[in-house]
């Protein structure tokens, strides 16, 4: 036995155990950081004993579903997974991961890894968890006060792509450019995926900022369908690029409020899924676990099964019952993904009730800025009230007004319980209430209701 | 009475939700009865000085910085230059701001060409100033504070007869070297601040809005007041942070 590793990942799991016994948190990345101290090489050293290897998934939005997506359909075809559940996708967090999944010789205690990682840590985590499969969603800005310039992670997530061998494959989605363009001149196997049903998309971006230039000549992209932000079915006027065609497609696609049906094919095959979250953004996360099943050969059945046993993932989507209300929880990290939020919200008619907790600390961003970009206009005239919380819960204030909600609709409570009390006594009996938290209000909000007895600790989840 | 608000590369330069200004200026025109509309100038468009009321330049990326300096140079700037003699009221953030100076200096000691309406220059620093920044303004004499938040890596230096918009309370400002942030010329204003600016600093918007008002309707115009007390309950929440946490920076690039 290897006795370096036997005590790093010993001393890993007794700090997991104290964190969760103490209730100082859940034990998702502290034992990670104190393992790489006592041992720098144990990530790598754990990961490769791994049968199946490992799979990966990073992008902007939509890592933390995906890999959910992706695990149950792994499970559903009997394999036991190693899987950050949790969402902490930072080095460390994988590291958690790894050592509380394995025996003390280091040895994990599954047949295939699977981690969201964190679009800046990605490097860093190929490098030392030497993925079969890497899943790449999307790319867009956010939290830009981290990761710098967008173009900059580009070329990283190139470089490290390029030193994939040719036994590895990545997944990459074909309606993203940016994502799409990082499968040239690559060693290894490239597939894409992508929806193909025009019909549910618009026929122009919504908005100048969505536009995307050619990575080859500068140009604009122009579209012919347009999906969500700048996703969709993409050409270079000027140059001739074009979007390439998926290996994977959505070639039917039935969007509805609690989920969506989707016709999909691939050279092989074909089968129509079931996505049990709504919103066009969890029809591409289910692609990718589609993706992800067919390229690692398993039954289309299996797939299919997997994807229907899924349900929503910690914090991101999930629907309570409380006090006579439902509630609706849903993350919000960045105008892309707040925007798909609120158009599934207000795609059923009526009011809606609403609170919006907007905090500032480093895991939400600290620049709030953002909000400016997300559409809140659509609101207006669309809303029972909103409760603005959080540590800067006047700036979403200020956002609300100016996007045309009545200020009398408008209501500042930065304190989330205070906040949460409010605007559940303010939803009508039998209504549901809208919560939308940025991270770490997310984990606040979920620690009431925990508390509260109404949801289980995420690290059970 | 209508206002043109004429927003430069709005697909280029559009990064830190600096639209918020866009948004703002419109709204607080249409809240008084005030027409306003936005008008898209991008790559190749021309400036009609006469046309416009506000111009507003926004921040972007390095690589998006570089197609515009070369249309600003060779396609706007003499309206720009025209527009602002004639006390135009204009607008820039950031990247935007870098472009209206004289040049800008990469690491590698490459020159950049502004077109110069601002007495000001920028170098490439190393470390990344990000934070929450709080300002006192002294252009007019007022006093004012300012809030927002900074996000460049750029030092800016302001030449002698440059004027800044205001003393830096808290933050880096300019270059953090000097205490100073943005410029002003005439009604031309440039700074760092992101947040964006104008919603949380209601009086600056109101500050723009007039000017362009008198400069297209006369010397007696006036604005209405509006109740700003949601805008100033921000402007104080983020004040008062700010006074407790001191800057949030991260420091390195």
């Amino acid at each position: 036995m290897h006795l370096r590793l036997a005590a790093a990942v010993t001393a890993g799991r007794l700090a997991t155990m104290m964190s969760r016994h103490l209730g100082v948190g859940g034990g998702t990345t502290a034992p990670g950081h104190l393992v790489r101290a006592l041992y720098p090489a144990a990530t790598a050293s754990i990961a490769a004993r791994l049968p199946q290897g490992s799979v990966l998934v990073t992008g902007t939005n939509g890592k933390t579903t995906t890999s959910r997506m992706i695990s149950s359909v792994l499970r559903k075809a009997g394999l036991q997974v190693l899987h950050n559940r949790s969402g902490a996708n930072l080095i460390s967090g994988i590291a958690s991961a790894l050592v509380n999944g394995s025996t003390i010789s280091g040895r994990p205690k599954a047949d295939v890894g699977l981690f969201e990682v964190d679009e800046a840590a990605f490097p860093a985590a190929v490098a030392e968890l030497r993925p079969r499969l890497c899943v790449l969603t999307n790319l867009f800005r956010d939290q830009l006060d981290r990761y710098g310039e967008v173009d900059f992670l580009w070329g990283l997530w190139h470089e490290t792509l390029s030193a994939l061998p040719e036994s590895s494959t990545v997944l990459l989605n074909a309606d993203d450019p940016r994502v799409a363009e990082l499968g040239t001149d690559l060693a290894c196997r490239v597939l894409h995926y992508g929806i193909e049903d025009e019909s549910i998309g618009g026929s122009a971006l919504a908005h100048a900022s969505d536009s995307r230039f050619c990575l080859r000549c500068g140009a604009a992209y122009q579209y012919r369908a347009v999906f969500y932000s700048h996703l969709g079915h993409y050409h270079c006027p000027s140059c001739g690029a074009v979007r390439p065609q998926p290996f994977l497609r959505a070639a039917g696609c039935q969007l509805g409020v609690h989920g969506s049906r989707v016709r999909v094919e691939w050279p092989s095959g074909n089968m129509s899924v079931e996505v049990r979250v709504p919103g066009l953004y969890n029809v591409y996360n289910a692609l990718a676990a589609v993706g992800v099943g067919v390229a690692m050969e398993l039954e289309p059945e299996t797939i299919q099964s997997g994807l229907s046993d899924f349900a929503a993932a910690f914090g991101r989507v999930e629907q309570v019952d409380i006090r006579g209300r439902r509630l609706f929880l849903a993350l919000v990290k960045n105008p892309v993904g707040f925007n798909e939020v609120l158009s599934t919200i207000l795609r059923d008619p009526g009011e809606k009730a609403m609170m919006i907790v907007i905090n500032d600390l480093f895991a939400d961003g600290t620049d709030v800025s953002w909000l400016w970009d997300v559409d809140f206009e659509m609101l207006a005239g669309r809303v029972l009230f909103v409760v603005a919380s959080g540590l800067r819960a006047h700036d979403m204030a200020v956002r609300l007004k100016y996007a045309g909600v009545e200020p009398s609709r408008i209501l500042v409570e930065a304190a989330s319980a205070a906040a949460l009390d409010r605007a559940l006594e303010a939803t009508p009996d039998g209504g549901t209430l809208y919560l939308l938290p940025t991270y770490t209000a997310m984990l606040e909000v979920r620690k009431l209701l925990v508390d509260a007895g109404h949801l289980s600790p995420f690290w059970e989840d | 009475m209508k206002l043109t608000i004429c927003h430069l590369y709005p697909d280029l330069m559009n990064i830190y939700g600096d639209r918020g200004n866009i948004i703002t200026l419109v709204q607080r025109c249409r809240w008084r009865g005030i027409e306003a509309e936005v008008v898209p100038l991008g790559l190749g468009d021309p400036l009609d000085q006469d046309r416009c009321d506000v111009v507003f330049f926004g921040g972007g990326q390095d690589k998006e910085q570089l197609l515009v300096a070369e249309d600003l140079r060779t396609i706007k700037a003499g309206a720009i230059h025209a527009f602002v003699e004639e006390g135009g009221a204009l607008l820039s953030i950031c990247g935007g701001y870098q472009l209206l100076g004289r040049y800008f200096r990469t690491h590698t000691g490459e020159i950049l060409e502004g077109i110069g309406l601002f007495d000001a220059w920028t170098v490439a620093g190393s470390r990344r100033c990000i934070g929450n920044v709080l300002i006192r303004c002294d252009f007019d004499g007022s006093g004012r504070t300012l809030v927002g938040f900074e996000n460049h890596s750029g030092k800016t230096y302001l030449g002698s007869g440059c004027r800044p918009m205001g003393r830096v309370l808290s933050g880096f400002g300019n270059n953090g070297e000097d205490g100073t942030e943005g410029a002003v010329y005439r009604n031309a204003f440039g700074c760092y601040l992101h947040g964006s600016l104008l919603p949380k600093n209601p009086w600056f918007a109101d500050h723009l809005i007039l000017a362009a008002l008198r400069r297209r309707y006369g010397e007696g115009q006036d604005l209405a007041p509006l109740d700003d007390a949601l805008e100033n309950a921000a402007h104080e929440s983020v004040a008062q942070r700010i006074g407790r946490l001191g800057r949030i920076d991260s420091g390195v690039i």
